[in-house]
This record gives C-alpha cells, sequence and structure tokens, in this order.
C-alpha cells in the first residue's frame, strides 16, 4: 500500500504540474488573474514529492522486497542508516529525490518571492513547473521506484559496500540541492526573459538561490572529494572522474553567475549577460545528470546501463535547453540597456572573472564529453585523465586566483584611486614565496610552485577589503566574500603542497618490520581478524613514529558478502602539519603483506579551504537575509525604530 | 563608454572566451587523450610506444607471478586473438582475478606493458563499459550451456 500511495501522489504532483502550464499562460496573456492559483498549485506540488519520498523512504526502512527497487538494492541485514540512505544510493531513488528538490525549490519560490514582480514571479513558476513536468515523465514512464516485484524474494540483492559509508548519507543530497537549486535561478531567467523585466529586482530575487545554491555545490564537492580520498584507497582527492566533472561544471558556472548576479543586483550592470549564466548554470546542472543518471559513463555512481534512460533524459536535456536558448536569442534585443561601467571598474573585474571561469568551464567540458563524441563517431575508445585537465585548465584556475587578489579593492562604474599600492605586501609575499620554493625546493613542477605563489598572495590579499573599515559596520556579505577568497588561497596551498611534497611507500613487510616514508617511522605491529554488522576484515596494526610520540593506526581490508566484495580501508592519521594516510594490501603466500603509505603535508589545507569558501558564502547568505529581515520591518508602518547609520 | 558600444565589447568577449576554450580544448586533447586498445590493436602496432593508453582485456588464467619485492605483479591480457605482457608495481583491486576482464592505465614500452593504474571489474552492476561487450558474450554463452 505504501508503494502505491507514494506512486500516487507522484502522477498528482505531475498532473499539477500539467495544470501550471496553461494557467502560467492565461495568466500572462490577461486572460485571468491566475497568479493565486499558480502560487497555490507549486506548494501543493512540492508537498506531494515530499509525500513520495517519504513513502520509498519508509519501503527501504522497513526493507519490503516486494518492491524491486528495494530488492534489487537493499538487504536485511543492513545496517538501518545505511537501509536509509540506500533510497538514493540508486538510479530511481536518487532521481526522485532530484524531482523533490526540485518541485520544492518551486514551492519555497512560490512561498517566498514577495518583492519580485507578480507577473516575472508567475512566468518564473511556470518555468519551473514545465522543466518538473519532464522529470516526472522521466521518473513515472522510464525510472519508476515505486515498481512491485512478484514473487518477492526472500532476500535483498544489497549495497555497493563503498556506497556504504556515512558520506553517502549527505553527499548525494548536498549535491542535488546545489544542484536543482540552480534550477530556479533557470526558472526566474526564463521569467523575466518572457516577461521582459530583467532589472536590478531579478537580480536581488536570484542572488539568494544561487548563493546558496553555490554553497551546497562548494560543500558537496568538497565532501565528495573527501569521501573519494579516504574511502577508494588510492591518496588522491581529485581524479578528473567524468562523474567529478558532472559536479564541477554545475559549480563552475555558479561560480560565474553568482558573481555576475551580484553586479545585476549591485549595479543594474551585465543584465543579458546574468540570464545567460543562469541558463547555462542549470543547463550544467542538466548534463551533470545526464552524464551520471544515463550510463553512458561508469563509476560508482553509475547504478544501471539502460539505453531507453539516457534517450529520455539527453531528449529533455535538448528540449530545455534548446527552449530557454532560442528565448533567450528572440528576447535579449528588447532588453534595457545595463548601466554603463568604465574599463576599470569592478565590473570589469567580474566580467574578466566570468570569462575565465566560462573558460575553465569549456575546457572541462569538452574533456569531459569529447571521449563520448569520438566514440560516437568514430566507434574508437579513448579517455581524458588528469594530464590534459591540469595542463589546460591549471593555469588558467591559477590566473584567476592571482586576479582574485585585485579584483574587490577596484570600486564600481569607475577607479579613480591608485590601487595597485595596497597589493604591495601580498605581492611581496608572493615573491618570497617563489624565491624560496626555488631554492627549498628546486625539483618541484611550476603548476604547484605557482600554485604557492598565488596561495601565499591571495592569503594576504583576501582581507584588504576590510582594512579601513569598521569592522562592526562592514555588511556581512563583504566578510563573507573576503573569507571564500581567503578559502581558495587555502585550498590551492593544499592542492599544492599536497602535489609537490607528497611521499610515497610502497612494499611487503613482515609482522615486526619497518618502513619509512617522508619523516615517519611505519612498524607493521601484527594482523588481526575484525568483524563488523556485515563484513569481516583482516586488520593490520601499524605504530607510526616521528622523533616522540607514537600512533596507532589500523588499516583494514574488509569482504562484504552482499554482494560478494572486498574493500581497502585506508586508516589516516590527520595532524597539523599533514596525514599519514596507511592502506593494507594482499598477503603475498610467504608472511609478508603489502603496505602502501603516504605522507602528505598539509593535505588537509584543501578540505578546509573548500569548507572556508562554504561558510563564506553562508556569511554572505546569513548578512543577506538578515538585511531583508530588517527592510521588512522598516516598510511595516506603526514599527519605525530602525537606526540610522545602519542601512 | 556609451552603452551600446558597452554590449557589443561584452558579446565580443563572451565568443572571445567561448573560441579560446574550444582552441585550447582542442590543443590540450590532441596528444593528452589515452586511447582504449586491446592486445590485438597492439600486436597491430597502433599503440605507440610511450603514449598513455587503455589496455583493456581478460587477464588470461596461470598468468599472473608476483616478482621477489611482493608488491609487483606481471601478469598477461589476452583478448583472443593476440597477448600482451603487464608490469604493475602497487596493490591490485579488490577484483582483479584470473580470468576475469581488467582495464590498465600506462604506457608501451618495449614490448611490455607498464600498468601505473588497474581498475578491475567491481561487481556485475559496476562495469567499465569497455568490458560490457565481453561480459554480454560470457553471459549469453552461460545461458547456451543451461
Amino acid at each position: 500500500m505504501i508503494a502505491e500511495a507514494g506512486l500516487a501522489a507522484l502522477w498528482l504532483a505531475a498532473a499539477l504540474s500539467l495544470l501550471q502550464l496553461p494557467l502560467t499562460v492565461g495568466h500572462l496573456r490577461g486572460w485571468f488573474d491566475g497568479a493565486r492559483t499558480v502560487r497555490s498549485v507549486a506548494i501543493a506540488q512540492g508537498g506531494l514529492t515530499l509525500a513520495a519520498f517519504a513513502m520509498l523512504l519508509l519501503v527501504f526502512a522497513r526493507t519490503d522486497l516486494s518492491v524491486a527497487l528495494v530488492a534489487t538494492n537493499s538487504h536485511s541485514a543492513k545496517p538501518f542508516i545505511y537501509k536509509l540512505a540506500g533510497t538514493w544510493g540508486n538510479h530511481e531513488g536518487s532521481m526522485l529525490l532530484w524531482v523533490m528538490v526540485l518541485a520544492l525549490a518551486g514551492a519555497l519560490l512560490a512561498i517566498g518571492s514577495r518583492r519580485l514582480s507578480q507577473h516575472t514571479l508567475v512566468a518564473a513558476l511556470g518555468a519551473q513547473g514545465a522543466l518538473a513536468l519532464g522529470f516526472y515523465a522521466f521518473l513515472l514512464f522510464a525510472s519508476n521506484p515505486f515498481a512491485r516485484l512478484d514473487p518477492a524474494p526472500l532476500e535483498g540483492r544489497g549495497l555497493n559496500p563503498l556506497l556504504q559509508d556515512p558520506g553517502l548519507a549527505f553527499h548525494p543530497p548536498t549535491l542535488y540541492l546545489g544542484y536543482v537549486g540552480l534550477s530556479v535561478a533557470f526558472s526566474l531567467a526564463v521569467g523575466a526573459l518572457l516577461t521582459g523585466d530583467v532589472d536590478r529586482a531579478i537580480g536581488r530575487a536570484m542572488r539568494p538561490w544561487v548563493l546558496g545554491a553555490w554553497v551546497l555545490l562548494t560543500l558537496g564537492i568538497t565532501a565528495g572529494s573527501y569521501w573519494a580520498y579516504y574511502e577508494l584507497g588510492w591518496g588522491g582527492w581529485w581524479f578528473w572522474d567524468p562523474v567529478e566533472n558532472a559536479s564541477l561544471m554545475p559549480w563552475l558556472a555558479a561560480t560565474a553567475l553568482l558573481h555576475s548576479v551580484t553586479v545585476l543586483a549591485a549595479r543594474g550592470a551585465l543584465r543579458a549577460w546574468t540570464m545567460m549564466l543562469a541558463m547555462i548554470a542549470f543547463s550544467m546542472s542538466m548534463v551533470g545528470t545526464f552524464l551520471v543518471r544515463s550510463g553512458i559513463l561508469t563509476s560508482v555512481h553509475t547504478f544501471a546501463i539502460d539505453p531507453s534512460r539516457g534517450t529520455f533524459l539527453l531528449a529533455l536535456l535538448g528540449i530545455y535547453v534548446g527552449a530557454a536558448f532560442a528565448l533567450f536569442a528572440l528576447r535579449t534585443g528588447k532588453l534595457k540597456e545595463g548601466a554603463p561601467f568604465e574599463l576599470v571598474s569592478r565590473e570589469s573585474a567580474l566580467v574578466v572573472n566570468n570569462l575565465l571561469l566560462t573558460v575553465i568551464l569549456g575546457i572541462v567540458f569538452f574533456g569531459t564529453l569529447y571521449p563520448l563524441f569520438v566514440e560516437a563517431l568514430s566507434g574508437e575508445k579513448l579517455s581524458v585523465g588528469p594530464p590534459y585537465f591540469n595542463a589546460v585548465a591549471g593555469p588558467l584556475a591559477l590566473l584567476l586566483a592571482a586576479l582574485v587578489a585585485v579584483g574587490p579593492l577596484l570600486s564600481w562604474r569607475r577607479e579613480t584611486r591608485p590601487v595597485f599600492k595596497k597589493l604591495a605586501i601580498p605581492a611581496l609575499l608572493a615573491a618570497t614565496a617563489l624565491v624560496v620554493s626555488l631554492f627549498a625546493a628546486p625539483q618541484i613542477g611550476w603548476l604547484p610552485r605557482f600554485g604557492l605563489t598565488v596561495a601565499a598572495g591571495l592569503a594576504v590579499a583576501s582581507w584588504l577589503p576590510l582594512i579601513r573599515t569598521n569592522p562592526l559596520r562592514t555588511p556581512l556579505a563583504t566578510w563573507g566574500m573576503a573569507l571564500a577568497h581567503f578559502g581558495v588561497a587555502v585550498a590551492i596551498a593544499g592542492m599544492a603542497t599536497d602535489s609537490a611534497f607528497t611521499r610515497e611507500r610502497l612494499a611487503a613487510v613482515r609482522p615486526g618490520e619497518t618502513l619509512s616514508v617522508g619523516p615517519w617511522l611505519v612498524r607493521l605491529q601484527g594482523l588481526a581478524p575484525a568483524i563488523g554488522p556485515n563484513w569481516t576484515a583482516i586488520e593490520a596494526e601499524l605504530r607510526a613514529t616521528r622523533g616522540v610520540g607514537v600512533l596507532i593506526l589500523k588499516p583494514q581490508t574488509r569482504f562484504f558478502t552482499d554482494p560478494p566484495t572486498e574493500t581497502n580501508e585506508a586508516a589516516i592519521a590527520t595532524m597539523f602539519g599533514g596525514q599519514l594516510y596507511t592502506v593494507v594490501g594482499k598477503p603475498d603466500g610467504e608472511g609478508r603483506w603489502q603496505l602502501r603509505l603516504w605522507w602528505k603535508p598539509f593535505v588537509t589545507l584543501i578540505w578546509l579551504g573548500g569548507g572556508l569558501i562554504a561558510l563564506g558564502g553562508l556569511l554572505a547568505l546569513a548578512g543577506r537575509a538578515w538585511r531583508a529581515v530588517r527592510r521588512e520591518r522598516r516598510s511595516r508602518p506603526g514599527q519605525s525604530w530602525t537606526r540610522k547609520g545602519y542601512s | 563608454m556609451k552603452p551600446k558600444n558597452q554590449r557589443l565589447v561584452l558579446v565580443a568577449a563572451a565568443i572571445a572566451a567561448v573560441l579560446a576554450a574550444v582552441l585550447l580544448a582542442m590543443w590540450g586533447l590532441k596528444d593528452r587523450a589515452a586511447y582504449f586498445y586491446t592486445p590485438a590493436d597492439v600486436a597491430a602496432g597502433r599503440a605507440a610506444e610511450g603514449k598513455a593508453m587503455r589496455l583493456g582485456g581478460m587477464v588470461e588464467k596461470g598468468s599472473v607471478r608476483r616478482e621477489a619485492d611482493g608488491v609487483s605483479v606481471r601478469f598477461v591480457v589476452a583478448d583472443g586473438d593476440a597477448r600482451t605482457l603487464v608490469a604493475y608495481r602497487g596493490i591490485v583491486p579488490d577484483l582483479f582475478r584470473e580470468g576475469s576482464g581488467v582495464v590498465a592505465e600506462g604506457r608501451m614500452s618495449r614490448g611490455t606493458f607498464i600498468a601505473d593504474t588497474i581498475l578491475a571489474k567491481h561487481d556485475e552492476r559496476y562495469m567499465p563499459p569497455q568490458l560490457g561487450n565481453q561480459a554480454a558474450e560470457h553471459q549469453a554463452a552461460k545461458t547456451l550451456r543451461r
């Protein structure tokens, strides 16, 4: 019954999204006033998809094996948390999560946007409904999560052990919230282009959505990178895997959009430009979903190979992207001119930021899709990996990071003050870092070397916009910007030190023998069996010393029975100066065990930087929300307790 | 700058950015893409010496030899038509077995494939697409026997 109720809720939601289209058209044509109905329909749709998702969670929690999805992806002996997380650890469940977020975002847009013009809001809700409709169809016709299995099997097939990890409980929902949060920016852009009201108000309405989605994408990517780092046991934190790129592309577009929407909201410039970026950003989310969900790529993320689904998603992608860009082409000429600015101004700096991000996005996009094009055209199989992405996108990313030091110091519209004097200290620091690295570590590659240089300069320069301002009166958004830019410097420093100074050791040793890696001496104490809820393991005990102090690490090789799989559980010791990363491999049959050890100085800065970037975004979001609340209070009659000078 | 000119400059800049991305990508992809070859391709001389590539096929039964250091292995990858010797130093992945599918990343060096990474088939649901056909044939053969 539960599964049928979920399916019914999904059908109802789809019917409501279909109803939304004529209502929107009628309202925009002026046939009737449909604004309130459209808003209620959007809210009801959000509630229905939430109910459908809750039903699926319930079915997984109870391990109802008569539901096909549960039978193929769950197992009664699985820990409860992974039964729940298993709900989105498969194709159908994760698509339902995707659609739920899309519908909830529409509902939130219907509730929250009071300051937007009624017409634009209705048009945007219509666009959101049209987006949802396609994905409801995809769920109902090509990937029904509630399909029954008759007869029900006695036991489920289990979940890929790699996915049985606390990281899985949060990583996909975070990323999906980010991906699909961008759908609102897309719908708002479509709505504004339909009504022609591309102005500062649309920028202000779009900004919190972009900021929120971007924060979640940043967190999702950072968490995903750390997950791959400790779970795969390969010691790397980014593999330029197509699935990783699928999350990076929307992030790059959202980063560009975040900066241009600020220009639109603050200055009323870059109007068509921002609408274009809003469309590209969500298109990239859809491209990402297509790449991951169509089964044309392979990784732990691709759950099933089913060509009809890929074709369906590709058709949806083509329709939405094509329609949006056609609308853009039709309407862009009729938009009002944006506010003018000089060549040296903050607007120009943000345009340069946007251009560089666009080029990087293009490079990642072509590199990710190139193997698919080549295979489709010539049948030849190839893969594109780190050698391409690092060499082509890396230098541009560093150039962008260097310009991040300059941009925030410029003033809007027209720069009259000498800015470069302010940059003397950061430039000096960067030069020092370069010279020191040349003498102290002449052997490292030029990319990490310049990474260290840029990081040193930006770490200081990012705080310059706050100098000579009253810290209490500085808007939270400015603090957030400084913190996020500082986070970029921290992350780059981590990436550079990791790639330049990592030490690796691989050997087969007997219990009692010692290996050295970097400054560490690691002794294999012994091996013992270990047991978990649905796995058994061989656990090595390692004793690591560096001068004084002793660390005990216990890496494992785990054996899962449902489905039968082995995984390597790395043991990682984190300290201030870096991480000691240990993996135990296989016995060699002569009493020796394979050990793989890495000493990674300051590698944690990568994820710390990612966290700081997200925190900066969160601060900015909180600051804007606080301002909006105050403005609301002030605009209410009879409550004029506003203080002067704090606006 | 006049607003009209400004719009023109912005449009030109956007087009230049997209062009730059395309050109940079084409330049980068020309010699940095790793082609997927089977042992038959290698035997036919299609894999250039020293160039990054992927090799895929089945690990030949009885061919895996461990070296004295305990962490290096040598094995033969075969595709029915030809055989290629592979050398790898590292921990082989969990599902690396004789008689099952494998994809290795690395380069050819004097007739031996020096692997940097070995990607084995994860389980029947998570399989490199390059091995999809081989697995399907295997499955068909099993069904016929039944």
